[in-house]
């Protein structure tokens, strides 16, 4: 079963916030996030898992994790609640606002909208793979200089999407930031130091390329 | 006058203060180490979620729990509100249950039920002939003799309709707490912007709800807090409730708000609308206004703007109308009533320089004086912003003809706030490896607060930033005060410099005698401390606390501290202008650019002072033309209670922004006062102006939608 993708059906619930999600979470994706990995709908399969706990395998920043957990568990929540990797915020938990993003086979993806026992056989990375306050990614420490953070919760989706997409675009002019970073949500308005923070990172070395 | 010890350092003097410094916790933030309330994971920690009312006025008559109470996993339920309780508004809080995942707290929720028996409701204000008795008059002033003003034949005359929607904070962190009791004491980490209030407001309901703790056995810790905006003052009903739930399950217990009910209930800012009437003199003298307001704020009404906001018309007329409505109750929102005011009274005042055909610029710099005191600082300002936009290239008549159908325009507004800093209290150690910490019970909502303190504590003690440890999030910390109305800087700022100072006198003392230097003639600069005018006579800072032995250096510094120098002021403006193009089309309207000119006296970090303006703009955009809290009349919910639907502004909708601090002579001298809130009041109005501009009718309320601007373009204007 590894590796694959499975189709969930609530036997308990009927029709699940979570059922929906699955779907509505893809089909909202717009911008940088509509990769065609991530516009691929789920393989029929007859297997029915759960409702009960089910064992996941997950390879997060490098590192092997075996889990327990639910069907139902979104990525966001295996992350956060189980891995106590909390870089990954809980913010919109419907495909908008980008604060859960992570990478996942080298594309940027919303956490919250993916099933954990999806993620299986995918190498994922979060925040917390990408640099530390002593190692700043330098998309990271773009962000220190051009004070594109207030509060920060949204952040670490930023950075993530951020490096996710100087990895695809590493010349981005202005308006491809614009465009590429569309798919994330600022409360407190840091948007023009993102903007400044994106472009320089672009051209630090490491941070406008692939192997960073 | 001799120069106080305590007084801000001269500008030729200062090292830090008023330089661009990136936030000192910038680095957690952005690597993703920053532990917000929302992260913490205690070992045992349950999960909460809450029943809530899926009516908007309606009685309990009965509420079953048992087949909640039997899930497995399920460790504690407790109703909240029981039968006979009358709900005010969709979405209060009915049932909290705690259990070992948040997927078994929601099943669990499911399995709730609660009989109710629905009330007539209202959740739509606009109309207010449809309020009936839900509205009542509240307020109002008379001054002058604005019914004389307004017969003059000489005067122009205009009346217009203005207002703007309900709206919410839409913090990205909901509101929450994770609550954990440790034996008699209880710990709670809360996402708040008061730490050192929390543990007074836990231990008050908590009493009143018969557990019987001392406040000095509660602690309240935030060590980040992701977004507030004024939402974020009390524990609420759900933070009590996060407590008694770990009590009663015996575990640590995390509640966080879901993101429809941090939408629905945990956040709003009141909507206001306004018919105003308002004349002037043919030369743009504004002699008269007259305004009915209305608006609310959930079921408590909303009260009057301050209107007319910051010109004082001599003749002037208000009465304000308060609607209760079932809807989630408002709550501080930064500025509270101030983009109200700006909104109604700019957007009147721009469309009486309109009818009297005079240049915007000009009839609000003419208009200035009736500013009083601050009459030339708005003038400044206006110049300035002005400049920043090219006013002169760029203006044109109200609606002039021009080719195409993307029509551009400029629109400005002026504002005003206190600022004034609270009361705040701090302990500066200076130790005797040379390490310094300070100590206060403030908290840092992402306007740089940690980063102010840090600045002002290596300035004073002639250190790098790197070289101050700054504690704050934490109520056993002393006292200081909430971060609200623009507080919190000349609160902090006060009394850190002051500490700062007394312990660095205190080392002076101490090393004096090694330097055979009296104290008094010594100072703290660059890593030394040093005899004043002779750098031969120097310790380094390590081998200077080194005479310390082991003794840590301890003082305290307070805000208002009257014996020890005044170190801030009340009172700033600023004047902002928007540069706008609408599609004629479609109705869309594009933001170019948006300059602002704003003062708030010393600086202590531009770069953050500034961010807290580039934010405001941009905040200011998204409420300008996107965002509203949209409630349904027929089931009185809200129907935009996500972010799908509830439109913050995206990365693309910005247009170029440009701020300018006012600093130097004139400014620095009153000290630090507060920037949170005065560059958030003023989109609104200078957006709207701008739409008026560039198509020639005004668009009456924001959001200034597609659907808005071409119906406003069906009674007039350009297209």
């Amino acid at each position: 079963m590894r590796g694959k993708k499975r189709r969930l059906r609530e036997q308990q619930e009927g029709l699940s916030r979570r059922d929906f999600l699955k779907g509505a979470g893809m089909a909202v994706s717009t911008g940088l996030l509509a990769a065609p990995e991530a516009a691929a709908t789920p393989e029929q399969s007859s297997a029915v898992l759960g409702p009960g706990a089910v064992p996941v395998t997950l390879e997060i920043n490098g590192k092997t994790h075996q889990l327990k957990i639910e069907p139902r568990v979104t990525l966001l929540d295996a992350l956060r609640n189980r891995l106590d990797l909390t870089g990954p915020k809980k913010v919109c938990d419907r495909g908008v606002c980008g604060a859960c993003t992570v990478i996942m086979d080298g594309h940027p993806i919303y956490s919250c909208s993916r099933l954990a026992i999806e993620a299986e056989g995918h190498p994922i990375v979060t925040i917390e793979g990408l640099g530390s306050e002593e190692k700043l990614h330098p998309v990271m420490a773009a962000f220190v200089e051009h004070d594109a953070q207030q509060c920060g919760f949204c952040t670490p989706g930023f950075v993530v999407a951020c490096k996710a997409f100087l990895d695809k675009h590493p010349n981005p002019t202005e308006a491809d930031v614009e465009r590429g970073l569309g798919g994330n949500l600022c409360r407190c308005g840091t948007y023009a130091g993102i903007r400044e923070a994106v472009l320089e990172a672009a051209k630090t070395p490491r941070g406008g390329h692939a192997n960073g | 006058m001799a120069k106080c010890k305590y007084d801000w350092p001269e500008a030729s003097e200062r090292s830090l203060i008023g330089k661009r410094i990136s936030r000192v916790d910038g680095p957690a933030k952005s690597s993703g180490r920053a532990k917000y309330t929302y992260d913490i994971n205690p070992p045992g920690l349950l999960y909460a979620k809450i029943y809530r009312s899926p009516y908007a006025h309606a009685k309990i008559t009965a509420v079953d729990t048992s087949a909640a109470e039997k899930l497995p996993g399920v460790k504690a339920v407790r109703v909240i509100q029981g039968v006979g309780k009358e709900i005010q508004w969709a979405g209060d809080e009915i049932v909290a249950v705690a259990a070992e995942s948040e997927e078994i707290a929601e099943d669990a929720v499911r399995r709730v039920h609660v009989e109710f028996q629905p009330l007539p409701h209202l959740v739509l204000e606009e109309n207010l002939e449809q309020a009936g008795s839900l509205a009542k008059e509240a307020g109002g002033e008379k001054s002058g003799d604005p019914e004389k003003a307004f017969s003059d034949p000489d005067m122009v005359v205009s009346e217009g309709y203005y207002g703007l929607s309900t709206i919410t904070h839409c913090c990205l962190e909901s509101h929450g707490n994770v609550a954990e009791w440790i034996g008699d004491n209880l710990r709670t980490h809360s996402s708040t912007q008061g730490v050192s209030d929390f543990p007074g407001q836990f231990g008050q309901a908590l009493r009143e709800q018969g557990v019987q703790i001392p406040d000095n056995n509660i602690q309240t810790i935030c060590d980040f807090v992701g977004g507030a905006f004024g939402s974020k003052f009390s524990p609420d009903r759900w933070g009590i409730e996060s407590v008694h739930l770990a009590k009663a399950a015996g575990r640590p217990v995390k509640l966080m708000l879901d993101r429809n009910m941090e939408m629905e209930v945990a956040g709003a800012r009141p909507s206001c609308f306004a018919k105003v009437k308002v004349a002037a003199k043919k030369d743009g003298t504004i002699v008269a206004w007259d305004s009915h307001s209305w608006g609310t704020g959930g079921p408590a009404g909303a009260t009057m703007p301050p209107l007319p906001y910051v010109l004082n018309i001599p003749n002037k007329v208000t009465r304000h109308t308060s609607v209760s409505t079932n809807t989630g109750p408002s709550r501080a929102w930064r500025a509270p009533n101030h983009p109200q005011a700006a909104l109604v009274t700019m957007c009147a005042l721009d469309d009486l320089a309109a009818k009297l055909n005079i240049d915007a610029l000009e009839f609000f710099s003419k208009n200035a004086s009736l500013a009083g005191d601050r009459a030339e600082v708005y003038r400044q300002e206006l110049r300035q912003a002005a400049e920043m936009i090219d006013w002169q290239k760029n203006w044109h008549p109200r609606g002039a003809k021009s080719s195409g159908h993307i029509k551009r325009g400029l629109g400005l507004s002026i504002h005003t706030w206190g600022g004034r800093g609270h009361n705040s209290t701090c302990t500066v150690s200076i130790h005797p490896d040379g390490s310094v910490e300070v100590n206060l019970g403030s908290q840092d909502l992402g306007t740089g607060t940690r980063t102010a303190i840090a600045i002002v504590v290596a300035e004073t003690l002639g250190l790098p930033v790197e070289g101050v440890k700054v504690n704050i999030g934490d109520s056993k910390l002393p006292r200081s005060g909430g971060s609200g109305g623009s507080t919190t800087i000349g609160g902090v700022s006060a009394s850190t410099r002051r500490g700062s100072v007394d312990a660095r006198d205190q080392l002076f003392a101490a090393v004096a005698p090694s330097l055979g230097v009296p104290a008094d003639q010594l100072v703290a600069v660059g890593g030394f401390i040093q005899a004043k005018g002779d750098s031969a006579k120097k310790l380094s800072w390590k081998d200077a606390c080194a005479k310390l032995q082991t003794k840590t250096i301890q003082a305290s510094g307070k805000n208002p501290d009257a014996a020890k120098c005044k170190l801030g002021d009340s009172g700033v403006g600023g004047a902002e202008i928007a540069d706008v193009s609408v599609d004629t089309e479609t109705g869309i309207v594009r933001i170019n650019k948006m300059v602002v000119a704003q003062d708030c006296g010393l600086v202590i970090d531009l770069k953050t002072a500034e961010s807290q303006c580039f934010g405001a703009l941009i905040m200011g955009i998204a409420y300008a033309l996107f965002e509203e809290k949209v409630m349904d009349r027929v089931t009185g919910r809200m129907l935009n209670n996500n972010m799908e639907f509830y439109k913050l502004a995206g990365i693309g909708d910005i247009g170029e922004l440009a701020v300018h601090m006012m600093t130097g002579p004139g400014y620095d001298e009153r000290g630090t006062i507060g920037l949170g809130e005065p560059p958030v009041i003023s989109p609104g109005a200078a957006i709207s102006n701008a739409v008026a501009n560039a198509i020639g009718v005004r668009v009456p309320t924001l959001p200034i939608t597609p659907d808005k601007v071409l119906a406003a373009l069906e009674k007039g204007g350009v297209a």
